[in-house]
């Protein structure tokens, strides 16, 4: 199109005389921009960071201790103690389908000498398939228990990142020789920090996890404090607890409706209602966002009508000298989209700068740090595009359809 | 005033006859709805290339009226307007802005300059709207302010120029593409004396220089500078005179 350069210079020198006007279109876009991208940057960090929290303790695992009968059952009064011990782990991977992980779990407090700091540290035994469900990742450079330090009993340790701090400061943990109950330990490996919002017997940060052989060995425990497990989807959770209990329950003589023999805390309950209430609470910041829009695009579309009432005239006289309607539309257009455009891309940079600065604000643990995603911002700037387009289009159209006469009066 | 031809020739279609306008009974009328006023009521008027017509009337008589429909600034209600030999009637909305912008000149008793725009880009605008590239419409546009003698006022805007400069930056603006025919509608209304007469000199410049006129008027001066004198009364030629020096 010729005279696009004339066109773009007169519109920038329109925004400039028009100050006021220019201001106020352009700040309910910023305004609106910025409600709609914080509200879901912030809904979409605190959902983030409360699901790594969660999953802190572990990927959608079930956790179960064994405990104490509640029901008297084949003629053997209730309270009764359950007592699991390895070859029931065996005896349930044998005999319940489904199961894709489980592992024992044996507590105990020790005390743990590195030079001379001495500390009590909280030290679990378990299988090597612990590391992946429980969502113990280690730091570059070490590893998690594998299956020969499990058949060797060997004496490692994997260690909780703060405990590691705390224990070797500066240094490299990792192939340092610790004192654990009387033995000698070699570490392989530390917990790559992590959140983690729920536990049952201390922060991983703060423990140290061994071979659950290693552990035995060490102890003489033969029984179990907890297993843990889980099905190949969090939905089937649900039935494959069902089965293992019946299962136990048979082996062990307890009533299989007897929710007291082994106590279970299926994770994925707390990350369903999480997620649905997530999801309600999206669906509402989404709706105030888009309600905010609305009502930034009914100031936009009603300045732009003041704007085109204001230069009816000046639309009349530019018909008068012969310029077709489609050109006097696209000028209306380019400007409007050009407010849209400028409007929104302020709209997101303060956005963007709220949500750094937010993440400096050291509250990442509670509500997480906002994440502006580009779904978010691209979403806001085609509900404005789109508004802006409305708002310019049909009074300037209106405006164009008169005749040169009757707008240059007006 | 040294005047080199602003324009070619422009002779229209061999059907026109050397007639750049032709209007039979051509009648308009407004409706409001609540009033209804017929402006005009059976036109008669046509006016042969490089004439100098002035129209005079009353105050409401409809020269204006008449004007807007000889510019196709408006259409009438009725009746037959031939613009040079093509009629106007069955044009659409384009093509009557086509015709705005390359057969009339038009020129307004309050200027109707864009007051945002330098004199510069004034003149430009409509050889804009008929796609005439950049440098080529700068270029005319300088040219045409020179010739009304304003060569030193490109870029200021119509707020900082007076009644007359604003009224010479108007007719650069209606010369700018060569039109077939240049309406004036009582260009020196608004004017004091001394500029209403500069903007006569320059309209009678460019008659003698080729260019058609019709030019609505009180001023007796200005009828009299005119080949012929159409005079309206409620919306109707009464009178069509020619006065006694014709040459060119
Ligand atoms: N847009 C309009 N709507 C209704 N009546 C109009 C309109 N324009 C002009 N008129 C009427 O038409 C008549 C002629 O007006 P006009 O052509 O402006 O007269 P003049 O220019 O000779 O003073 C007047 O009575 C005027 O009131
Ligand atoms: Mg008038």
């Amino acid at each position: 199109m010729t005279g696009l350069g004339m066109t773009l210079r007169q519109l920038l020198r329109d925004l400039a005389t028009q100050k006021l006007r220019t201001f106020l279109t352009a700040f309910g876009i910023v305004w609106g921009t910025v409600a709609v991208s914080l509200l879901l940057a912030f809904g979409e960090g605190l959902h983030r960071q409360q699901t790594k929290s969660m999953a802190g303790l572990g990927d959608r695992i079930v956790i179960a201790w064994p405990s104490r009968t509640s029901k008297a059952f084949e003629g053997i009064g209730r309270g009764r103690r359950i007592r699991l011990s390895e070859a029931d782990i065996e005896f349930l991977q044998a005999r319940v389908p489904g199961i894709t992980g489980i592992s024992s779990e044996y507590s105990d407090n020790f005390k743990v000498k590195y030079g001379d700091k001495v500390r009590a540290v909280d030290v679990s035994g378990v299988s090597p398939v612990f590391g992946v469900m429980r969502n113990m990742i280690p730091q570059a450079g070490g590893r998690f228990i594998d299956p020969i330090d499990m058949e060797q009993r060997r004496r490692v340790v994997f260690v909780g990142n703060e405990i590691a701090t705390d224990l070797f400061g500066k240094e490299n943990p990792v192939g340092k020789e610790i004192m654990m109950h009387g033995s000698p330990f070699l570490v392989i490996g530390v917990l790559k920090a992590k959140d983690q919002d729920s536990n049952y017997s201390g922060r991983d940060s703060g423990k140290m996890t061994i071979p659950a052989t290693t552990f035995r060995a060490l102890t003489g425990q033969k029984y179990m404090d907890n297993f843990i497990y889980k099905a190949a989807h969090p939905e089937l959770n649900k039935g494959l607890t069902k089965l293992i209990i019946a299962a136990l329950g048979r082996r062990h003589h307890f009533d299989p409706t007897d929710d007291q023999a082994v106590q279970v805390w299926d994770t994925t309950d707390m990350f369903a209602f999480f997620d649905a209430f997530m999801l309600g609470f999206k669906v509402f910041l989404g709706l105030m966002g888009v309600l905010t829009l609305i009502v930034g695009g009914i100031g936009v579309s009603n300045i732009m009508n003041v704007v085109v009432d204001e230069r009816t005239k000046e639309i009349g006289i530019k018909m008068a000298l012969g310029a077709r309607q489609r050109l006097i539309l696209t000028q209306f257009l380019l400007e409007t989209m050009a407010l849209t455009g400028i409007g929104g891309a302020i709209g997101l940079g303060i956005s963007l700068a709220i949500c750094v600065g937010a993440s400096h604000l050291g509250l990442q643990e509670f509500v997480g740090n906002p994440v502006l995603s580009p779904h978010v911002a691209a979403f806001t700037a085609g509900v404005l595009g789109v508004i802006g387009f409305l708002a310019g289009y049909f009074p300037a159209r209106d405006a164009a359809r008169l005749d040169p006469v009757v707008a240059m009066k007006l | 005033m040294n005047w080199p031809s602003l324009r070619k020739s422009n002779g229209g279609p061999p059907s026109s006859n050397g007639r750049i306008i032709e209007m039979n009974n051509v009648r308009k009328v407004y409706d409001t709805g609540k009033v209804r006023v017929e402006a005009l009521r059976g036109i008669d008027l046509s006016v042969a290339e490089g004439e100098f017509v002035a129209v005079v009337g009353p105050s409401g008589s409809g020269k204006s009226t008449l004007l807007n429909l000889l510019g196709c600034l408006d259409t009438p209600t009725d009746g037959r307007y031939l613009l040079a030999g093509d009629p106007v009637a069955d044009l659409d909305r384009d093509g009557l802005a086509e015709i705005r912008n390359r057969r009339v000149g038009f020129v307004f008793q309050n200027f109707n300059l864009l007051p945002q725009l330098t004199a510069l880009e004034n003149v430009e605008m409509p050889l804009l709207f008929g796609g005439v590239g950049g440098r080529k419409r700068r270029e005319r546009a300088r040219d045409l302010l020179e010739r009304v003698g304003l060569g030193d006022r490109l870029e200021h805007k119509p707020t900082e120029l007076s009644g007359g400069q604003m009224q010479r930056v108007a007719v650069a603006r209606a010369l700018a593409m060569d039109p077939a025919v240049i309406l004036a509608d009582e260009p020196t209304g608004n004017l004091d004396t001394t500029s209403g007469v500069d903007v006569l000199t320059l309209l009678s410049e460019l008659w003698r220089q080729g260019s058609t006129l019709v030019v609505v008027t009180h001023d007796p001066a200005l009828a009299e500078r005119a080949q012929r004198v159409v005079e309206i009364r409620d919306g109707l030629v009464v009178a069509d005179s020619r006065n006694g020096s014709t040459s060119h």
